[in-house]
């Protein structure tokens, strides 16, 4: 069976910072898993995912809470007629399935 | 000294634990402080001047809030009045304190003095400042000039700490803000109290969502006490605690940065801040940095008028249509175009049609990854043009074909489901946020107006 991110991790959560950014948290659950997820998912992977330049991801490492954070521009302003997640909270999906063996 | 302050919940109209507040009220703190509301829901809001969370749930809401600040004889500090903190929303705050002010009257009772703190901004301001050279973009930078300051419903500054404590300095009972940062009305008092500024940003940061910090997020409750070098943090709902984990983790929520928070006049820098439990429910909090900057700076939020908007829902569950869904629409969507220009004689950018498919990508759209396997869609049909009464007449022209429009020429025509009728419906107005940026100021309190007022507690015979 295929592995995503979601199966080694205790969540991932999705926000809007405001109208013109998102903020993705990926809360490891331990620092095995930290250190594991830290050392596969790469900006350039989120950044793809997103299909947002790279240069314009924000990537913080916390391991005193084993998460790791990615900010970056939404990539539809919240509220723009072709936005379709007013919250941006769904845009997590994205990372949960994203495949990691 | 230390300042104790009662947070009762994230925002007013969301609700909280009513025993919780009264095990909160007990502790007697300081000061009451609740948020009124955000960006978080969308431009609709602070473009049409409304409130986003019904008027009787806010009143219920306060009542209890305005009854516990009678009880401690201490302030009550809502920002952010009425979702998105325009001038009018401060008045609607005021009404509805003056309703529930008749409903507690008491003759024994002094007048109730309430300070009003608006910080709505007039177009033709903003239009000097842009020319001043006073408004800076903030990243991502969306661009900026006159005409779409000009055509902005409404802009807003976010309010800082200076400004609460301007209004606290009257002497109010109740303070009824404007948009301030959510911190800003938790952060205030401990500063004029002179408690570490730090701390006190780094506090009302954690505590502005009232619970979410917590193991018990809807309880909505939370004390804070903040002191020469830190504070500590609990909630008052039973059963509920705070974890290092738990409140440090609530950096993160809603920031881009987890470690540095940008406010009117500064900005705080937690990198060094350390987290302790105290006990089961309680953390400790030390370590946190205010770093002053000047020029002093409020951040503005703008919301204009784009168009108006109709929507249709159409469900498709025949499984010919199910599995060539996204052929069908787009065939219906290039024959829809040519008919609704042909008919009301119009040109390809005077509206804009768009088809999501519930089930397959209407939540990621391009980004969608999962490709999957459906016994059912919904067709959500968004039709966006200039008046509402375009919108209708482009709706009622998709209407029928988007109930019979064949995936071929030579084959029947289907029907599919409508869940309701009519099958359009008028959403009414579209706004967009149209500002990200941040104007400079000689002095803090230039830029909003304090009204001082006193509101008579007598009963009416």
């Amino acid at each position: 069976m295929n592995t995503t991110l979601a199966h080694h991790v205790d969540s991932v959560r999705s926000k809007n910072a405001g109208p013109f950014w998102v903020t993705i948290d990926i809360f490891c659950g331990s620092e095995q898993a930290f250190k594991f997820v830290s050392s596969q998912l790469t900006n350039e992977q989120v950044s793809a995912l997103m299909k947002q330049p790279v240069s314009q991801l924000k990537r913080f490492e916390i391991p005193s809470l084993n998460v790791i954070k990615f900010s970056l521009p939404r990539p539809i302003t919240q509220g723009h007629y072709k936005d379709r997640d007013m919250h941006g909270a769904q845009w997590a999906v994205l990372l949960q399935e994203f495949p990691m063996a | 000294m230390n300042t104790r302050v009662l947070v009762p919940s994230g925002v007013l109209g969301l609700g909280f634990d009513r025993q919780a507040l009264a095990a909160g009220v007990a502790l007697k703190p300081d000061v009451i402080c609740i948020d009124g509301g955000s960006t978080d829901s969308g431009p609709f809001s602070l473009g049409t001047s409304t409130s986003k969370y019904s008027r009787a749930a806010c009143v219920a809401e306060w009542r209890d809030l305005m009854a516990a600040r009678a009880q401690l004889n201490v302030p009550l500090i809502i920002g952010s009045a009425g979702t998105c903190g325009t001038d009018d929303m401060v008045d609607w705050m005021l009404d509805i304190t003056r309703q529930i002010a008749t409903e507690q009257s008491d003759a024994n009772a002094p007048a109730l003095k309430v300070a009003l703190l608006y910080s709505e901004q007039q177009p033709s301001d903003m239009t000097q400042a842009f020319r001043d050279k006073h408004i800076t973009a903030l990243q991502p930078d969306i661009g900026l000039d006159e005409a779409t300051i000009t055509n902005c419903a409404h802009i807003v500054a976010l309010a800082g700490a200076e400004h609460i404590q301007a209004a606290l300095e009257t002497g109010a009972d109740i303070i009824i803000a404007g948009r301030t940062t959510d911190t800003a009305i938790v952060s205030a008092l401990p500063i004029m109290q002179g408690c570490h500024e730090g701390a006190s940003w780094h506090a009302a940061k954690i505590a502005e969502c009232g619970a979410l910090c917590s193991t018990h997020p809807t309880s909505g409750v939370i004390i804070v006490e903040i002191d020469e070098s830190g504070f500590t943090i609990f909630p008052t709902a039973k059963g509920a605690r705070c974890t290092p984990h738990s409140v440090s983790a609530h950096m993160l929520y809603e920031n881009t940065d987890p470690f540095v928070l940008y406010e009117p006049g500064g900005y705080l820098d937690v990198h060094n801040a350390e987290y302790h439990a105290i006990d089961e429910r309680t953390v400790r909090v030390s370590g946190s940095k205010w770093v002053a900057t000047l020029p002093y700076t409020l951040k503005l939020e703008g919301a204009k008028l784009v168009g108006y908007q109709s929507t249709l829902i159409a469900l498709l569950r025949d499984a010919h249509y199910v599995s060539n869904a996204s052929a069908w629409v787009s065939r219906l969507s290039d024959y829809l175009n040519n008919s609704v220009q042909a008919s009301l004689d119009l040109k390809p950018d005077d509206f804009f049609i768009e088809f999501r498919l519930i089930g397959v990508d209407a939540t990621l759209g391009e980004l969608e990854t999962r490709l999957s396997e459906h016994h059912e869609i919904g067709v959500l049909v968004i039709v966006t043009a200039q008046t509402q009464d375009l919108c209708d007449e482009i709706a009622k022209i998709i209407n029928p074909f988007l109930l019979h429009y064949p995936l071929t020429d030579d084959e029947p025509l289907p029907t599919f489901a409508f869940p309701y009728s009519p099958a359009q419906s008028s959403r009414g107005p579209l706004y967009e946020f149209c500002l990200n940026h941040i104007v400079s100021v000689e002095t803090p309190l230039s830029a909003t107006r304090l009204v001082s007022l006193e509101i008579s507690t007598e009963p009416t015979a």
